[in-house]
């Protein structure tokens, strides 16, 4: 659901508005056709598969609507998947293009967040994120502008704080480099005053990091 | 806008002289109610009241005008006048030399738009006339250091630390009662009525500087402007422990949302993370409400979260152990010197572990000189104390049967209420010795407040918790203040 008198950018746009504020985001491409995702995709890292999504301002439940490919591998992939998700688009969609990007694996998933609250104005939030995040709400807010002690405060807030230690092989979760991820987004509300809203969701945990995988930023138009 | 100055302060809280306006001679009225509870608790200075027809009240004559009150003798007005009249009474009031008034008349901004209105007016008013406005529609005002009980309700509490704030008066006598229970005393206590002119944050604003004043203790349900609120009791939490309990945190709630982060955005989450960020602390209901201020009040901040349970029975120290690990803190794994020095006062069927249980085998001196072994050791930073007044209980049995005091009982419970009486004694000693919390629950403490165990906590001046779980939860809350002030520098 929409605001009045706000817009959500794409999830590309987003991800630049969350980069240029210092979140860390994957390196990934939008391109109109499925031949240009097959170079898009070849210019990433080797090793990895690759993501297929169809982006656009008026894409919204991507994963219900099955307009995200994961793990793939190779030209013929990657142009089916991406033929298949563009075929998918709607008018309502509005204008699309396909996004393309590396797959990360991390089984730690965050969000992260701004909101404007009509009591006490813009907010930074932070919990355990993915599809699960709003059942959980395991999440925890402060007021921007938020300290560094304050981030650190929030970490501690959360019950599953335990997930930033170790787990399944993997590392202890870089909680400096989660903090920097708050303190970038308190930033960002300060500095821009017409954004309603940040969704960061899932923030992935890769070897110990945090990056953006998904984002959307809400504006007023 | 500035708040009130310190003169204002000190005729709201520190009066000469008060005058109860529109005293009753009718005992059901809060003008007759209001002189009672002054006159009742012995306040040092002059009281006077006024009645439109004049005529004795508790023995006192009703004045029938403003004007025969002496010059700059009295500094507060009670106010019990429908609100029609307060206008003019407040400028006669002023005329002569009143300073503050607390107005329990209702008929204002909780009255449609004409109580508004007469808000409005009666604010400007006050301000012109340079007198400090509480209330209106607030139940009384308490000082102890003061001796004055201007309140139209009970009770009366003990005299002590904590300052209390209420945006619902009748929490001011909850938060009271509970004082008057634990014996935990109560500095100043305010209902802030409609607070028109003078709002929470300008009492919490006035405790934080307060000498009487150890902690603040508030219960608020609207907050106006919220960014303003924050600044100001981050302000006052840096300079004091504050309490803040929140009503009403369920209703508004979730709001339309295009995002994740904005359906989580309860009022009660953002309200929870401000508290976090303002080093407010944030009690779940009234009693940990109070108890969290009482604690404050007569417990050492712990320097950390590790927390050792000292038991004379297993049962509790299991339970108790469990309410540490929910509560965010650490039940510390004995260090092997603190367990050799334990060995050495006891026999080996001690639990040799945290929970300290001696099961049963302790004499004479053993549970202070544990208690004490453990509250020096460098690993614990606070320590929980299960079992007093266990004894003292069966001695109330003996006391009271038919064998009394023939058979030995006579000496034995003689005997069992001096040990307890020792026990709540090393708590406090310890405690001030070693500069950590040292808090002592038992179910007594309610269920039996006349046994010697609890009564002895009391005496103290430390609350006897009713049961170990409250007491964990109050640990809690110093601990995160604490550990706010040590991440900050404070």
């Amino acid at each position: 659901m929409t605001l009045t008198g706000t817009r959500t950018l794409s999830e590309h746009e987003s991800k630049r508005v969350l980069a240029d504020a210092g979140v860390p985001v994957l390196d990934e491409r939008v391109v109109d056709t499925p031949a240009d995702a097959v170079l898009a995709a070849r210019s990433l890292e080797r090793d990895t598969p690759v993501v297929v999504k169809l982006c656009g301002e008026g894409v919204a439940h991507k994963t219900e609507r099955g307009l995200v490919r994961l793990g793939l591998r190779g030209d013929d992939d990657v142009r089916a998947a991406a033929q298949a998700v563009r075929d998918a688009a709607t008018p309502d969609d509005g204008p699309v293009g396909v996004l393309v990007a590396p797959m990360v694996r991390g089984s730690r998933e965050l969000i992260a967040g701004i909101v404007r609250d009509s009591q006490f104005g813009a907010c930074v939030m932070v919990g355990i994120g993915g599809v699960l995040a709003e059942a959980l709400a395991d999440v925890a807010f402060r007021l921007v502008p938020v300290e560094r002690v304050d981030a650190e405060d929030m970490i501690d807030d959360l019950g599953s704080r335990a997930l930033f230690g170790p787990v399944r092989g993997e590392p202890a979760v870089d909680r400096a480099a989660v903090v920097d991820v708050l303190l970038a987004l308190s930033q960002l509300a300060e500095n821009r005053r017409d954004i309603v809203s940040v969704d960061v969701n899932p923030l992935v945990v890769v070897e110990g990091r945090p990056v953006a995988v998904d984002g959307l930023v809400e504006v007023e138009t | 806008m500035t708040g009130p100055s310190a003169a204002q302060w000190r005729a709201l809280f520190e009066p000469r002289g008060v005058v109860v306006a529109g005293a009753s001679t009718h005992p059901g009225k809060f003008g007759f109610v209001a002189l009672h509870n002054i006159l009742r608790h012995d306040f040092p200075g002059a009281v006077f009241a006024t009645n439109r027809d004049g005529g004795d009240i508790l023995g006192r004559r009703a004045l029938t005008s403003f004007d025969e009150l002496p010059d700059d003798a009295v500094d507060l007005v009670f106010v019990c006048t429908p609100a029609s009249a307060n206008p003019e009474l407040l400028k006669a009031c002023a005329a002569k030399g009143v300073r503050a008034a607390f107005v329990t008349s209702a008929g204002y901004g909780e009255a449609g738009d004409e109580g508004r209105a007469a808000e409005r007016a009666l604010v400007e008013l006050a301000n012109e006339l340079g007198i400090l406005l509480a209330g209106p529609n607030g139940q009384g005002v308490v000082s102890t250091p003061a001796s004055l009980c201007a309140q139209i309700v009970a009770p009366y509490p003990p005299r002590g630390g904590i300052a209390i704030v209420s945006q619902s008066g009748n929490f001011v006598s909850s938060f009271q009662n509970y004082a008057v229970q634990t014996g935990v005393g109560v500095s100043r206590a305010v209902s802030a009525g409609n607070a028109a002119a003078v709002s929470v944050p300008d009492f919490l604003e006035y405790f934080s500087e307060d000498r009487e004043t150890t902690v603040a203790l508030a219960y608020v349900e609207g907050v106006t402007d919220g960014r303003a609120f924050f600044d100001r009791i981050r302000g006052v939490a840096r300079r004091k422990p504050l309490v803040l309990l929140k009503g009403g945190v369920t209703t508004g709630g979730q709001r339309a949302a295009a995002s994740h982060t904005g359906a989580l955005a309860s009022d009660d989450r953002i309200f929870d993370g401000m508290c976090q960020q303002a080093g407010a602390t944030r009690p779940a209901n009234v009693e940990e409400a109070f108890e969290a201020a009482a604690t404050f009040a007569t417990q050492p901040l712990p320097r950390g979260p590790r927390v050792a349970v000292l038991t004379t029975a297993g049962g509790w120290g299991v339970v108790t152990a469990d309410a540490v690990a929910r509560a965010g803190l650490e039940l510390v794994r004995l260090p092997d010197d603190l367990r050799a020095a334990i060995d050495d006062k006891l026999p080996p069927r001690w639990s040799r572990n945290n929970p300290v249980d001696l099961a049963g085998a302790e004499t004479r001196d053993t549970i202070p000189e544990v208690m004490e072994l453990i509250a020096s050791h460098d690993a614990v930073d606070a320590l929980v104390y299960l079992g007093i007044g266990i004894q003292s209980n069966q001695a109330r049995l003996m006391r009271t049967g038919p064998f009394y005091p023939d058979h030995g009982l006579e000496r034995i419970v003689a005997y069992h209420e001096r040990q307890d009486e020792r026990f709540a004694r090393a708590a406090a000693d310890i405690s001030d010795a070693t500069a950590k919390p040292i808090l002592t629950a038992t179910e007594l403490a309610v269920a039996d407040p006349d046994n010697a165990g609890p009564r002895a906590v009391r005496a103290t001046g430390r609350v006897c918790y009713a049961s170990s779980n409250r007491a964990v939860t109050a640990l809690a809350h110093l601990y995160r203040y604490a550990r706010f002030r040590q991440r900050r520098g404070l």
